[in-house]
């Protein structure tokens, strides 16, 4: 590209996605942004330079060739665009919305160092949007059957990438879902007014067509081990299991009535709409003033969820500052536009309940940074004497999740660490068992959805070569 | 899909399904539960898994009308479908030859000790059965039960049948006799279940029960059906359903299960209203 249209490209304002007004979408779940239109996706698509090292494409988890499907929407050549996604990325529209692009793709763009970096998630939310709303979803060629027959446990991002990879090389592959929906935390966790259900099911469906067994009510671990599964003629498997039990934080008062995990209360929520109650049949109690603890983008979906639930009152308690938060800056963004309050370097020290057991507030102590931990950021200390109480009726605990024992505890060969994690190469997602491959949260503990999708590309690549080869 | 091969009423209101599940079915020991949902506004309820059929493919559970679910789900009738099941879930019960086991089964909780009783019997436990119930009509699986048993003994409340009182004072009896017990397993409604552990306390008798709590995915991931056991919040559909009767917060446990009462009735009179006749009649006899 000659230095004079660089120029003129980089002229271009970054192009902004309208979204519902915060006012009214406290009210509803609908989807908060409204996406680009066709014109505007061109004029974004103009505003990349076309790199011939283009370093965004390392800053993806799972190396979509970006600048090539960006020059694709600005040609007007949508379709082609979805479908160059689609060659690296299964799931293109639900990345586009819950990706971290701003510590990804967007975080290296060359554009980014002089102006705003091309909003390269927004441009592929709309490429697999367009592909879908107009009916032109194609169905890539299917070789032949290898013979081959892969067991992926866990209907998650991890598991649906490792299938759709997998079944494109001619392998068999089925899905064991535990839920009664595949998903995982796409459907379970992240809610309708960030990921609207009916777009996994789009891209679950897309899988499907291209010959993925997907089985759900499959407890594996329970139902079948295994052990069972590579003799009962699979040839390889594939964990991802994904986040397992939720963390509480071990203070009084913990089990009282209307004191949730962030798990339960987005399942509720999500999974089962209890937000249609009494239409659907699982309720969740919406509560009058609602505490939801940490600093999470899991926190911010449930107090963002919570919000629609219409209380007076929700408040994020994080026992750190606002810089040390892990959301997105964009979810505590959002949050704050619907009205969510914020209690920093605050951390609850017990719950307190009525005489019926039912929660009604939370009492606090406030917090100030020390020495950096471990995790380099800086270790909150409690200020003596510091103590506040907070009337509250629902609590939702946001504080990450630990390793879900029912794998393990029936695969004995499986090297886990301490925390209960799977240990694997991290090269190629191979775990001390043989034929058994893993990645995804749990490998990494809490992480995102596009982590796991990395790792769901890699152990593909591996299952692949393991196939192939036989060697291990 | 999961249909439903056969149906009986076992007492008013109570009801055994057996539902086509072959996998479920070859894999299941006694003590697991399955968690189902009826349809696509459905929740997620757990039930015991009371008996189970290798070769015939089948899961046999017994349910009771309390709330919506239960109610749409004991209006099922035979060649009818249920749209999800999962399991076996929950840790088996551990079952050796201890000695001499009591099993005590309190209303519907019978359909849980019955499994629990025959196992203890095929590993050559000497099995002292005390089975109860509000009253005579209530009663369930007394003939099965009897037949895994060494003992047996059945209770009412009003004393309409067997001895009148409850299944805590026939165990207290057999204590106060001398009998040697090695272990009390106890499932029913959880004051019964509590009242059991407090009888066996004294005596240093080891006491398991089974909970059954408010579940979500029953697999680990929500955390709703967690308990205080021995002071350590504990997993029922992971840990569980089985714990020490003597460590049970069951205060705890009761305070819980009441969590969405409000809801609970509010589903129940819509689904009565949208019903109809047909519930309120059979609704009418309770």
């Amino acid at each position: 590209m000659d230095p004079k249209e660089i120029k003129e490209r980089m002229k271009i304002p970054r192009q902004p996605m309208s979204e519902q007004d915060p006012a009214e979408r406290v009210k509803n779940f609908y989807e908060v942004p409204y996406g680009y239109t066709p014109e505007q996706a061109m004029e974004e698509a103009k505003r990349c330079i076309q790199c011939k090292k283009p370093i965004c494409v390392g800053g993806c988890p799972v190396n979509i060739d970006i600048p090539w499907f960006i020059r694709l929407i600005s040609e007007g050549k949508f379709v082609e665009a979805a479908r160059k996604l689609k060659e690296t990325n299964a799931l293109p529209a639900v990345c586009g919305r819950v990706c971290p692009q701003e510590d990804q793709c967007e975080k290296v763009c060359v554009i980014g160092k002089k102006a705003e970096p091309v909003s390269i998630g927004r441009l592929e939310r709309f490429a697999a949007d367009f592909e879908r709303e107009h009916g032109e979803v194609a169905i890539p060629d299917i070789p032949n059957w290898t013979g081959k027959k892969v067991a992926v446990i866990g209907g998650g991002p991890a598991g649906l990438t490792v299938a759709g990879d997998l079944v494109k090389k001619g392998h068999k592959v089925t899905v064991f879902e535990a839920l009664h929906m595949p998903g995982g935390v796409l459907v379970y966790g992240i809610p309708e007014f960030r990921l609207p259900k009916k777009i996994v099911a789009a891209e679950v469906d897309y899988l499907k067509r291209m010959g993925v067994e997907i089985e759900c009510n499959a407890v594996i671990g329970k139902l079948e081990t295994i052990d069972e599964l590579l003799s009962n003629g699979y040839d390889a498997v594939f964990i991802g299991t994904g986040a397992g039990l939720p963390y509480f934080m071990n203070i009084p008062g913990e089990n009282l009535v209307g004191v949730y995990s962030a798990n339960e209360y987005l399942t509720r929520v999500n999974l089962m709409k209890a937000y249609q109650f009494p239409q659907y049949d699982t309720p969740v109690i919406r509560g009058r003033r609602v505490v939801v603890v940490g600093g999470g983008n899991t926190a911010m979906d449930a107090a963002r969820t919570a919000l629609r639930l219409c209380p007076e009152e929700v408040t994020i308690v994080y026992r750190r500052s606002r810089e040390e938060m892990p959301a997105r800056i964009e979810e505590i963004h959002h949050g704050e536009e619907e009205g969510l309050k914020f209690q920093l370097l605050t951390n609850p020290v017990r719950f307190i309940g009525d005489d019926e057991g039912r929660l009604k507030a939370v009492e606090c102590i406030r917090m100030e940074l020390g020495e950096p931990d471990e995790s380099g950021r800086r270790r909150p200390v409690p200020v003596k004497g510091s103590e506040f109480t907070i009337d509250c009726d629902v609590a939702i605990i946001s504080i990450g999740n630990g390793a879900n024992p029912l794998i393990p505890q029936t695969t004995p060969e499986l090297r886990l660490n301490k925390w209960g994690n799977i240990i694997v190469d991290p090269d190629t997602g191979r775990t001390s068992k043989k034929g058994v491959f893993s990645g995804g949260d749990i490998v990494r503990g809490g992480a995102t959805v596009i982590l796991a999708m990395g790792d769901g590309r890699r152990a593909a690549n591996s299952i692949h070569e393991y196939l192939t080869t036989g060697e291990w | 899909m999961f249909e439903i091969t056969e149906k009986r009423e076992l007492a008013h209101l109570v009801k055994l399904l057996k539902i086509r599940a072959p996998r479920i079915a070859k894999k299941r020991k006694a003590g697991q539960f399955v968690v189902l949902r009826l349809n696509e506004h459905g929740e997620r309820i757990p039930l015991t898994i009371a008996d189970s059929d290798a070769e015939e493919g089948t899961i046999t559970i017994i349910v009771q009308e309390v709330g919506k679910t239960t109610a749409m789900l004991s209006s099922k009738r035979k060649g009818d479908t249920i749209l999800d099941v999962v399991g076996p879930l929950g840790k088996p019960t551990h079952i050796e030859n201890y000695g001499t086991a009591v099993c005590v089964g309190g209303g519907i909780g019978t359909a849980v000790t019955y499994p629990i009783g025959r196992a203890l019997k095929e590993a050559g436990c000497r099995v002292v059965s005390i089975i109860g119930s509000r009253t005579k009509d209530l009663l369930i699986l007394e003939d099965e039960m009897r037949s895994v048993s060494d003992e047996f003994f059945v209770t009412t409340d009003d004393g309409s049948y067997g001895h009148h009182g409850f299944v805590t004072n026939v165990l207290d009896a057999l204590i106060k006799e001398g009998m040697k017990i090695d272990i009390v397993l106890a499932v029913g409604p959880v004051p019964m279940m509590r009242a059991v552990s407090e009888v066996t306390r004294p005596h240093g008798i080891h006491t398991m029960v089974s909970l059954n709590p408010i579940m979500v995915d029953g697999t680990g991931m929500c955390g709703a059906c967690r308990v205080t056991i021995g002071g350590q919040t504990r997993f029922v559909c992971v840990d569980g359903p089985e714990f020490d009767g003597h460590e049970v917060d069951f205060d705890e446990l009761i305070r819980r299960n009441r969590s969405y009462l409000k809801e609970e009735r509010m589903a129940m009179e819509e689904f009565a209203y949208h019903e109809g006749p047909r519930c309120y009649e059979k609704r009418g006899g309770a």
